[in-house]
């Protein structure tokens, strides 16, 4: 670590330790939020702003050490992801949605069923 | 001081507790989807233990690793959800 500036590697040091804390503060949305649609924020922002800024730090450690050369394995890694959370989210929310209006739609059905069996005189033959 | 050391370190515990309240999500989750939502979770957590793992040993080795885990969670989430719309995966 001696051979990097100082400059660099506070650089360095406070990406990862900010990264560490949207990580967290990701989790700690999935955790506490109340229900599905809002614990959907936590993991798909946070979350990947997160590892973006982790995977950025190790992007400069790489780079700024002797001997090698630039590090662009990580930015392949960051865009990926950067591409397939909103995928992601997008397709839980579809799906979370889907099973919410199936759930409502039984109980629906289940409750007119219900009425109509009251209502209906009853046969005497069962 | 804050060198990257330190923060490499700080850094661990912080994610740990990160990968542990997304565990507890993933066993308490009220519904699939917030058990899928978890494990998509804990995969990219996975990643920045891995990325941040390389830092520590200062060895690029783990790249391909994280990449790989990338790819495989997006995959795997995907066909999860796809599962639960359509009760079928490739139709």
């Amino acid at each position: 670590m001696s051979t990097m500036s100082t400059a660099t590697e506070y650089a360095v040091a406070a990406l990862i330790v900010l990264g560490a804390l949207f990580v967290l503060l990701g989790s700690i949305g999935l955790a506490r939020l109340p229900d599905f649609l809002t614990r959907l924020h936590g993991p798909t922002k946070a979350t990947t702003l997160g590892v973006g800024a982790l995977l950025l730090a190790s992007a400069i450690f790489f780079s700024t050490r002797p001997d090698r050369g630039v590090s662009l394995h990580e930015l392949a890694i960051l865009f990926f992801l950067f591409i397939t959370a909103p995928v992601t989210a997008h397709l839980l929310a579809k799906a979370a949605l889907h099973r919410q209006a199936k759930a409502r739609d039984g109980e629906q059905r289940t409750t007119a069923d219900r009425e109509k069996a009251r209502s209906a005189p009853e046969s005497p033959l069962g | 001081m804050l060198n990257v050391n330190t923060a490499v370190e700080i850094a661990f515990v912080l994610i740990g507790a990160a990968l542990a309240l997304n565990v507890y999500r993933l066993l308490r989750g009220p519904d699939t989807t917030d058990r899928i939502l978890a494990l998509d979770t804990l995969g990219i957590n996975a990643i920045a233990l891995l990325v941040l793992f390389g830092i520590s040993t200062a060895s690029t080795a783990y790249f391909e690793a994280a990449l790989l885990l990338a790819l495989l969670g997006f995959v795997g989430t995907v066909a999860l959800c796809k599962f639960l719309l359509r009760g079928d995966i490739i139709e």
